[in-house]
């Protein structure tokens, strides 16, 4: 090869490496879809933290936000929460219940996390996990989003915002009974 | 406060450091020495604002201060003290810090070393010192600030990621960033090289002499590596083909590429052009490292986080892979040698064929690591590349490479006459054949095992050959063996420096090809004073017990092995429940020993202690990776060492006797 074509062969021949590594911010190596989506959320019963008992199976109907929780989830869940309090105020009254569940934790820390944010919505240690383990919960925070047919439509990996809780949870409201 | 302060003395570093980097760039083409000593100065000046950098954060870390997102994301109040040090380099965030703090500090040895000697290359090396060092500072000061505060203030943090509470993950990384960073050296110099046009041999010796140093450090990282994925990940391995691990691994290939190939640069002024590329593509792996490790665009164990500093690495790898080799291709008329071989049978050919063969190594390598990407880009399928093609592509390429570094140290220059292969080969070539022979009658089946058997012998043998001639030669002039070996291993360090690693190399091999094809284990229930046997011994579960950690709550199984010979010892591997993770991790416990090392880990279990799931190891000739590994840095710090100067010769002692 000549050194005229050289010039221009050396510096061109890195093009196609670099954008194949461009490529590779359009695609998400951990972004596998949840096998959960579109099929009926399994039940759970469990205890609230004031001692209430809390069931998805007297829910049906409603829409229903399940939020995976941990106190030592820093910094998502802090972030996350004051959403979900102005959510649950926001939505109560259209028959919108917001459930969170506590994984992975000690009672003394989750109590004062739920203290420091005013949680009013109903808020459930899962001691055993089993509940985490039967919605793949695999890191906090997730939330999941239920239909009124029980069946579970959208699942959020991370913190949730103000304009997403509202987003999808207007979008279940809108379908019909 | 400590957010704020941190961000300021951030930004004020990256400052000096564009500024240091323009002014030794101005200095550089008009020749200002007033702007050269200003641009050294901010080069003092960012290290100094590094390391205040470093110490605010650690100071962060040691009085728990959650106001800082990264000291909460990585440390609770329950961890102990040496790790909430090394948590600095636990997550993305500090380890970039660590990154820019150790590239200030070679910047730093560079200013000290060649300010007065190299009058024409130093300005501009400085000059690309301080512009990477800029980028690296803009990247703790836009995608990845180390010192974000959190609000609201946590009662209490995160926690360091389990796996890191190591005494592995203390030193790994340094080892590791060392390497990394050390490869800007030879860069930057090999930069000035082509932007003044003298490509001759002040280039070669400096970058020759750092890329050694940094390929130290690399190696040192990727051994630890190794042993930190053995006894911590419990998996009983210590190389896995991830992602990260390939990162690391190219830029190493690379280097040991231009190792070998500048000797045919200082010996023949062959391959200017080639030499040049192979340390812009080492600088480039190690940046391309960087980046795959966190723009999170592959999946691996290992990888930090996501977010925009993906989009930084990448427009930065840009920059550098397309400047460095415009500028190349603009000095290519100067580049281009004589480049004909005088002969197959040459020790240039040799070392060519070992640059053949190691970039092959890096090529596909690299191409299993971005496999996944390119499927994805091209099918749009996800697929993933794991150790079956990694293993089933290098193990002939590396055998390979075995069999040249007999051949490469010992076949002359130019052209070998029958005589010179007669009379460095035959004889290793035997011993090898019967190396081999006597493997298999040993009981060796595996074909594979067995050329690496013979090849490793093969290779031994012309080490212990030439070393044999060259300690005799020294020995007529009345040395005594001691002396004659430690006069050669000091007097041509380079050439003795590089067969230590050699054998480094061979040992290592070995316990590659043991470990792979003669490890065993099983997997069992077993009630409590009931036993599980395996390869000769005998393994009791006694007992199990719960134990509260500062920051962890653990169950620890008690087992005791006896071997044929009796009572062997007590092994308590044990299961850590950590309240920010989802799974248990096993922490493994062993017995490390010569040709094989008894491994545990312990699995599920009943919460009465009535019974518990053990996976017993025996893993075959592991630690001779790790003596291989002691033996190859060894062998690199000897050449490292400064020649001896040549002139005066040393008297020699009355008192050595002469045998």
């Amino acid at each position: 090869m000549s050194a005229r074509a050289l010039r221009w062969a050396i510096p061109l021949a890195v093009v196609p490496v670099l954008a194949l590594l461009a490529y590779g911010f359009r695609t998400d190596p951990r972004d596998i879809p949840s096998p959960l989506l579109g099929k009926p959320a399994s039940p759970f019963a469990l205890t609230a933290f004031d001692g209430k008992p809390v069931s998805l199976d007297a829910l049906r109907g409603k829409v229903v936000v399940v939020n995976f929780w941990a106190s030592w989830c820093v910094p998502a869940c802090y972030d996350e929460a004051p959403s979900l309090e102005r959510a649950w105020q926001a939505y109560r009254e259209r028959g919108v219940v917001l459930i969170g569940v506590n994984i992975q934790d000690k009672e003394e820390p989750a109590r004062r996390f739920l203290a420091q944010f005013r949680h009013t919505f109903p808020n459930a240690p899962d001691p055993s996990g089993r509940v985490s383990v039967d919605y793949g919960v695999y890191g906090v925070p997730e939330t999941f989003f239920i239909d009124r047919q029980g069946r579970v439509r959208f699942k959020q990996v991370g913190a949730v915002t103000d304009e997403l809780l509202k987003l999808q949870v207007e979008k279940l409201l809108a379908e019909p009974a | 406060m400590t957010p704020e302060l941190g961000y300021a003395v951030t930004v004020a570093a990256l400052v000096l450091a564009v500024y240091g980097a323009g002014a030794g760039a101005l200095s550089a083409a008009k020749g200002r020495p007033d702007l050269r000593a200003s641009s050294e100065r901010a080069a003092i000046g960012v290290w100094l604002l590094l390391t205040a950098c470093m110490l605010l954060l650690v100071y962060a870390f040691l009085t728990f201060d959650f106001s800082v997102r990264y000291v909460a994301n990585n440390t609770n109040r329950g961890t102990p003290f040496y790790y909430r040090i090394t948590a600095l380099w636990g997550a993305l965030e500090g380890s970039i810090i660590l990154w820019g703090w150790m590239l200030s500090l070679y910047t730093l040895i560079v200013v000290g070393r060649y300010r007065r000697t190299q009058p024409q290359l130093y300005p501009w090396a400085l000059a690309v010192m301080l512009g990477i060092s800029s980028f690296f500072l803009l990247v703790m000061t836009i995608p990845a600030p180390p010192f974000e505060r959190l609000s609201p203030i946590p009662a209490d943090g995160r926690g360091l990621n389990p796996l890191l509470e190591d005494s592995g993950m203390i030193t790994h990384p340094v080892a590791l960033y060392l390497g990394f960073t050390g490869f800007t050296v030879p860069f930057a110099f090999a930069m000035a090289a082509l932007i003044i046009g003298r490509t001759g041999d002040e280039w070669i010796t400096i970058t020759r002499r750092w890329t050694i140093i940094a390929w130290y450090f690399l190696s040192l990282g990727l051994l630890i590596g190794g042993w930190w994925s053995y006894h911590v990940l419990g998996w009983g391995g210590y190389w896995a083909w991830d992602p990260v691990e390939n990162a690391a691994f190219m830029p190493w290939l690379t280097a040991t590429a231009f190792l070998h190939s500048v000797m045919i640069q200082e010996r023949r002024r062959m391959l200017k052009l080639w030499n040049l590329t192979l340390i812009i593509l080492t600088f480039s792996l190690t940046l391309f490292g960087t980046f795959l490790t966190r723009s999170g665009i592959i999946g691996s164990v290992h990888a930090f986080t996501q977010g925009s500093i993906g989009i930084f690495f990448l427009v930065f790898l840009a920059l550098v892979m397309l400047g460095a080799f415009s500028l190349l291709a603009w000095r290519i008329e100067r580049l281009r040698g004589r480049s004909e071989l005088d002969s197959i049978f040459s020790r240039e050919s040799a070392f060519l064929l070992n640059n053949l063969f190691l970039i092959a190594a890096a090529f596909t390598v690299f191409f299993g690591t971005v496999f996944p990407l390119l499927s994805e880009a091209v099918k749009g399928q996800k697929v993933s590349v794991g150790a079956p093609f990694f293993n089933l592509v290098n193990i002939p390429i590396f055998l390979a490479l075995i069999f040249l570094m007999g051949v490469g140290p010992l076949i002359a220059w130019r052209r070998a006459s029958a005589e010179n292969l007669r009379r460095n080969f035959l004889l290793p070539v035997a011993i090898g054949v019967v190396g081999a022979a006597l493997c298999r009658v040993l009981g060796v089946g595996n074909l594979l095992v067995l050329l690496c058997m013979g090849l490793v012998v093969f290779v031994a043998a012309t080490i212990a050959l030439d070393f044999w001639r060259a300690a005799r030669a020294r020995r007529r002039t009345g040395d005594g063996w001691l002396e004659a070996t430690w006069g050669l291993a000091l007097r041509q360090n380079r050439r003795y420096g590089g067969f230590v690693v050699h054998l480094g190399i061979l040992v290592i091999a070995l316990g590659v090809a043991g470990s792979q094809a003669w490890s065993t284990q099983t997997e069992a229930t077993i009630n409590r004073g009931a036993s599980v046997e395996l390869a000769g011994y005998t393994i009791r579960f006694d007992d199990l017990q719960p134990v509260e950690e500062s920051n962890h709550f653990k169950v620890v199984g008690t087992f005791t092995v006896s071997d044929r010979r009796g009572p062997y010892t007590v092994l308590t591997p044990a299961k850590k429940f950590y309240p920010q993770e989802q799974t248990p991790i096993a922490a493994v416990d062993y017995r490390l020993g010569f040709m094989e090392d008894l491994y545990l880990v312990l699995g599920d279990f009943a919460r009465d202690g009535s019974h518990a799931t053990v996976k017993v190891q025996i893993n075959r000739m592991i630690s001779w990776l790790w003596i291989g590994g002691l033996i190859l840095t060894l062998g690199a710090a000897l050449a490292i060492v400064p020649e001896p100067r040549r002139t005066a010769a040393r008297p020699r002692p009355d008192h050595v006797v002469v045998a």
